[in-house]
């Protein structure tokens, strides 16, 4: 059987000035830390720029195996 | 543009050449499964949990509980697991590292490739989870029934089982290709576990205005007593499109899964599977997935805050009720009325009225709505 693992973190630098900037805006707000509130926005940008990521594309056959059902079923015309 | 599935792509475990392994399926270890797990499988293997592959291991599990995430950082709430026995595994000899068959019944459901067996705190799992460690809670009380061991890893899916409402039943794969065909660049999902009201129908339009299509997708499978069975809601919901709402603005289709009663929690999970489906956003009324008075009214919607790479855009909304004075449905946000000028939607009121074989205020259920849930002999689960 396993062991119980940790949740892992790793430190990343900010200009100290810009720490002190999120320290004063954050007060009175639902984040704790800076830490959280930088977590917080880097999550924000990166699902931001997945989701101009093109979509999915599925081959012509599936598509056409999955459209037959859909008429079968009387989802599509 | 629909979003991409949940974790980037679109999982598929549904095993392809099932006669080539039919021999060794008979002399593999097999381990029985509730219709639960069994249906929970399908979700996996067509997609709807993306990016699952299987049931979780330690590192994720843990991970959902402590942060709800998983391990790599991408939004989850719900542990998807598989409880077994220990001593049972140690009986048939079932280690971390075999291949193992799932059955329900009889039917070859799936094959596992036990990752990780590993213990679990059954009050820390519903503390977490649900919120709550009382056993009167039905997610609660399903924990503490749980075996005493989490067992992780991949599936892949061999059979389903029996569904009687294939035709009602569309997998992500599907909904993708059927909003792309509509023309639908963004899309609208909407969870229920009952039969539509009013209150829902203003909720569903009122969002329909600004996306276009409408996924209205009911939780087919265990619920809780005095909940509408499976075949009313579907056949309510037939009815309610067919003479209210647009044909090609409004899809019905059904997620087959259990309800968890886990609140906000399953609030999330929810939009999760919606958008595997292909949903660009997602409802949340007051007290979603919520179960007696475990959590505040619109708890669902605050934990949205915590989520900002989700990846659907949730759509909050308020109660909607009828006002005499403004003469329409309205919610408490634009209708300055209060008292005896409104008349609610109550579902305990409409269900004691349909029960006693009453057709409910047409403020507050549609009338042919009603007559067809009055056609069952007994439209709620004792």
């Amino acid at each position: 059987m396993s062991e119980k693992p940790e949740r892992k973190y790793t430190t990343v630098s900010i200009p100290v000035q810009l720490y002190e900037k999120i320290k004063e805006r954050i007060e009175g707000t639902g984040f704790t830390s800076v830490s959280d509130y930088v977590t917080y926005v880097l999550r924000e940008v990166l699902a931001s720029l997945e989701e101009e990521e093109k979509e999915e594309v599925f081959s012509k056959e599936e598509e056409e195996k999955v459209k037959e059902r859909l008429r079968a079923l009387g989802y599509l015309d | 543009m629909l979003p991409k599935p949940h974790g980037g792509t679109l999982i598929n475990r549904v095993l392809h050449e099932k006669e080539r392994i039919l021999d060794s399926l008979r002399e593999m270890p097999n381990l029985e499964i509730s219709k639960d797990v069994a249906v929970d499988i399908e979700n996996i293997a067509y997609g709807a949990f993306s990016p699952l592959q299987g049931f979780m291991c330690q590192n994720d599990y843990l991970s959902v509980l402590d942060s709800m995430r998983l391990e790599d950082d991408t939004p989850w709430t719900i542990p998807v697991v598989l409880d077994g026995l220990r001593e049972k595994l140690k009986e048939n000899e079932i280690k971390e590292g075999d291949a193992v068959l799932l059955s329900h019944e009889g039917v070859s459901i799936a094959l596992l490739n036990i990752e990780e067996i590993f213990d679990y705190n059954k009050k820390d799992h519903a503390d977490k989870v649900f919120q709550t460690t009382d056993a009167t809670h039905p997610g609660v009380r399903k924990t503490y029934q749980m075996g005493d061991v989490l067992i992780g890893g991949d599936i892949e899916l061999i059979n389903g089982i029996p569904n009687p409402f294939e035709q009602y039943t569309l997998r992500p794969i599907e909904t993708r290709i059927l909003f792309k065909e509509l023309g639908w660049r963004t899309v609208v999902g909407f969870q229920t576990r009952n039969a539509p009201h009013l209150g829902h129908e203003y909720v569903q339009k009122t969002a329909l205005t600004f996306v276009d299509g409408l996924f209205i997708n009911p939780v087919i499978g265990r619920k809780k007593r005095g909940d509408f069975r499976d075949e009313v809601i579907l056949k309510a919901y037939e009815e309610l499109i067919r003479n209210y709402y647009l044909k090609d603005r409004a899809v019905l289709a059904i997620l087959r899964t259990e309800m968890r009663y886990a609140g906000p929690k399953e609030a999330i999970f929810h939009a999760i599977v919606r958008k595997n489906f292909g949903c660009t956003h997602f409802i949340v009324g007051r007290d979603h997935a919520g179960v007696g008075n475990y959590y505040q009214p619109y708890e669902a919607q605050e934990i949205f805050s915590e989520f900002p790479d989700l990846g659907i855009t949730p759509v909050f909304f308020k109660e909607f009720y009828y006002c005499k004075k403004c003469y329409g449905y309205v919610n408490e946000r634009i209708c300055p009325h209060e008292g005896e000028d409104i008349i609610p939607p109550s579902g305990t009121k409409i269900r004691k009225m349909l029960t006693n074989g009453k057709i409910p205020p047409k403020e507050m259920m549609r009338p042919e709505v009603a007559e067809i849930i009055l056609n069952f002999d007994n439209p709620f689960i004792e």
